[in-house]
C-alpha cells in the first residue's frame, strides 16, 4: 500500500501572466509535516489553493490517495479529507468557540439535522477535548471573535482538525503571532497533530520554526519548487540562501 | 428556557382573549399573525445576512393559490387550503431559489425585488386568470365537511392562527438551534470557513429560503382566508418593505420577534387610521427609531428582558 497521500502533478496556474504554479511537482507521504518556503508572491499560497479547489489549475492534477481531486470545489474536497487553517483565521466570529468546533463536528457527520440541536452531548464532549489537547479549553464559550490573534490561529485549526482530516494545510501558522508566542503555539500544534495522527502541509517564513518543526522542506521560487529535502540540507543550498532565506 | 417557555405561552393567552375582551381586534390580529410569518420568514433570511426586498411574492403566492384551489380546483376544505397553499410557496421559493441564493448583498435584495415586481405584473394583467386589479374572491370554506357562518369561521381561523403560531415557531426555533440553523448565521459570518468545512452555503441557503416562501405562504393562505379577497398588492413592493420593518421593529433573534412587530404595527395602523389619519407613516417612522436608539435588538429585546435572558453575545441584533 502506497505511503503517498497528496500528490501534485506538472500544475500550472497563472495570473495575469504571472505563473503562480509553473509545471509544479509535489508528493507528501503520510504522517509527514512538511514545510513550503520561499519569498513573498512566489505561490506558496497558490499552491494550497489549488490543492482545496479555492481556485483551478490551467492544467496538471491533483490527488488525494488514488482519487483525484483536481476540479472539486472545496467543500467536496474538505469532505474526502483536506482541511485547511488559513494565515486570516476564518472563523464564525459571533459563534462561541465551542459552536465553532461543534460546527465543524456537525459538517463532518452530515449537516442535514434539521431539527436535532447542534449542542449536543456528544458534540459538546468531542469539541471539548479537541479544546483541550490544543488548549483552549478555557475558551470554549468566548466569542470567537473577540479572541486575541494567536488563539484565534488556534481556535481555526481545531475546527479544522474537527473535520478527522486526514490532511491539514497551514498557512503561516505563526504570522501576527509574538515571537514569545510562536513557539509555544507550535509545540500545541506538533502535539495535537501527532495526538490525532495528522499529516501536515505548512506555508511559513520563519525559518527557525521551519528547522525545528519540519521533517522535510520544499524550496518555492517563481511559482516552482527550487529545492527539497531535510531542513539542515537545504539551508546549506546556495540557491536557497540566495534567493530565498536572504529575503524570507 | 422555563420561564421563556412560560412567558410566551402568556402571550399566546392573551392573544387569545384579546378579542373576548375587544372584538374588532380579532380582524386586526389575525391579519398580524398573517404577516408576523412571512415576517418571520424575512427574519430568517436576515440571519443570514441577506434582505429580501420581494418577499410579498410568496405572501400573495399563498394567497392567490388558497383562491385558485377554492375557486378552480374546487378545494373547500379549510385545512387542506392552507397546507397546498404552503406548499404551493415553498415549491415556488425553492424554484427562484435555485438562482436568487447565488446572489449576496444589494444584488440579491433587487433580484428579489424584480421577481416580485413581475410576479405583481402578472396578477393585475393576466385577468382571466387572476382577475385583474379586481383580484379574486375567496369564499368561506368548509371545516371538515361542515359549514360556517362567516364569523364562526373567522374565530376558528383566528384560534387556528395563534396555534400555527405555536406549532410552527416551535419547529423553526428547534430549525435554527440545529446545525442547518447556526450553518445560516455561519453564511453571514463567515461564508469562506463554511464551505471549508464541506458545507454549501447554496443549499443552506435554498432551504432557509424554501422554509421563508413557505411562512410567507401560510400568512398569505390565512389573510386571504380572513379577508376573503386577494389583490395583486399583495405582492407590491411596500408590501415586501413592510414585512422587512416588521422584521427589524420586531427583531430577529427570536421567533417572536416578527409577531410583537406584526401586532404592534397592525395596532398602531388601526389606531393611526382611526384617530390620526395623516400622522400614520409618521408614527411608525417615530417608533422605528425609538427601537434603532434603544432596543437594539428589536422589540424581542423586551420580551428577553421579561424573561431574564443574560448572555445575548453572538446571536443576531438587527
Amino acid at each position: 500500500m502506497s505511503d503517498v497521500l497528496l500528490k501534485a502533478e506538472n500544475l500550472e496556474v497563472a495570473f495575469g501572466g504571472v505563473k503562480a504554479a509553473d509545471g509544479v511537482n509535489l508528493t507528501l507521504n503520510k504522517g509527514e509535516f512538511v514545510a513550503i518556503i520561499g519569498p513573498n508572491g512566489s505561490g506558496k499560497t497558490t499552491f494550497l489553493n489549488l490543492c482545496t479547489g479555492y481556485i483551478r489549475p490551467v492544467s496538471g492534477h491533483v490527488w488525494l490517495g488514488d482519487k483525484e481531486i483536481t476540479r472539486m470545489a472545496p467543500r467536496q474536497i474538505a469532505r474526502r479529507g483536506i482541511a485547511r487553517a488559513f494565515q486570516i483565521p476564518q472563523l464564525f466570529t459571533d459563534h462561541t468557540v465551542v459552536e465553532n468546533v461543534m460546527l465543524a463536528i456537525a459538517s463532518r457527520e452530515g449537516i442535514w439535522q434539521a431539527l436535532r440541536p447542534l449542542d449536543r452531548r456528544e458534540y459538546r464532549a468531542e469539541a471539548l477535548e479537541l479544546l483541550e489537547l490544543l488548549n483552549l479549553r478555557d475558551h470554549a464559550e468566548t466569542i470567537a471573535g473577540t479572541l486575541p490573534e494567536g488563539l484565534r490561529k488556534l481556535a481555526d485549526v481545531t475546527v479544522a482538525m474537527a473535520l478527522r482530516p486526514q490532511l491539514l494545510l497551514l498557512d503561516e501558522p505563526t504570522s501576527g503571532v509574538s515571537a514569545l508566542e510562536r513557539f509555544p503555539l507550535m509545540d500545541t500544534l506538533m502535539k495535537a497533530m501527532k495526538a490525532r495522527g495528522v499529516t501536515a502541509l505548512f506555508v511559513e517564513h520563519d525559518m527557525e520554526i521551519v528547522e525545528n518543526y519540519a521533517d522535510r522542506v520544499v524550496v518555492w521560487n517563481a511559482g516552482t519548487v527550487m529545492a527539497e529535502g531535510a531542513p539542515a540540507e537545504v539551508m546549506k543550498d546556495p540557491r536557497v540562501l540566495e534567493n530565498v532565506v536572504g529575503v524570507a | 428556557m422555563k420561564r421563556s417557555a412560560l412567558v410566551t405561552a402568556a402571550a399566546l393567552l392573551i392573544l387569545a382573549l384579546a378579542p373576548l375582551a375587544l372584538p374588532f381586534l380579532q380582524f386586526v390580529l389575525t391579519i398580524a399573525i398573517a404577516k408576523g410569518f412571512a415576517a418571520l420568514g424575512v427574519a430568517l433570511l436576515l440571519r443570514a445576512g441577506l434582505i429580501s426586498l420581494g418577499h410579498a411574492m410568496f405572501y400573495a403566492i399563498g394567497a392567490y393559490a388558497a383562491a385558485f384551489m377554492a375557486t378552480t380546483l374546487g378545494i373547500t376544505d379549510f385545512a387542506l387550503l392552507i397546507i397546498g397553499s404552503t406548499a404551493i410557496s415553498a415549491f415556488f421559493g425553492v424554484l427562484f431559489g435555485l438562482f436568487l441564493v447565488r446572489y449576496r448583498a444589494i444584488f440579491f435584495a433587487m433580484l428579489n425585488l424584480a421577481v416580485s415586481m413581475v410576479i405583481y405584473a402578472l396578477a393585475s394583467k393576466l385577468y382571466g386568470i387572476t382577475g385583474g386589479t379586481d383580484g379574486l374572491r375567496v369564499a368561506v370554506p368548509t371545516v371538515f365537511g361542515m359549514t360556517l357562518e362567516k364569523s364562526s369561521f373567522d374565530g376558528l381561523l383566528y384560534y387556528t392562527a395563534i396555534v400555527l403560531v405555536a406549532l410552527l415557531g416551535y419547529l423553526v426555533h428547534r430549525y435554527l438551534k440545529s446545525p442547518l440553523g447556526h450553518a445560516l448565521s455561519a453564511v453571514h459570518s463567515n461564508e469562506v470557513r463554511l464551505e471549508y468545512l464541506g458545507v454549501s452555503a447554496w443549499s443552506t441557503l435554498l432551504t432557509a429560503y424554501g422554509i421563508s416562501a413557505a411562512l410567507a405562504g401560510v400568512g398569505g393562505a390565512i389573510a386571504a382566508l380572513s379577508i376573503g379577497h386577494v389583490l395583486p398588492e399583495f405582492a407590491f413592493w411596500t408590501e415586501s418593505g413592510h414585512l422587512v420593518l416588521t422584521a427589524v421593529l420586531g427583531g430577529i433573534a427570536g421567533i417572536a420577534g416578527p409577531f410583537l412587530g406584526s401586532v404592534f404595527l397592525e395596532i398602531v395602523h388601526t389606531v393611526a387610521v382611526g384617530y390620526a389619519a395623516e400622522a400614520w407613516n409618521m408614527i411608525v417612522g417615530i417608533a422605528l427609531l425609538v427601537v434603532i436608539f434603544f432596543l437594539p435588538r428589536g422589540l424581542f429585546g423586551l420580551f428577553e428582558r421579561l424573561v431574564g435572558r443574560k448572555s445575548t453575545d453572538g446571536e443576531p441584533t438587527l
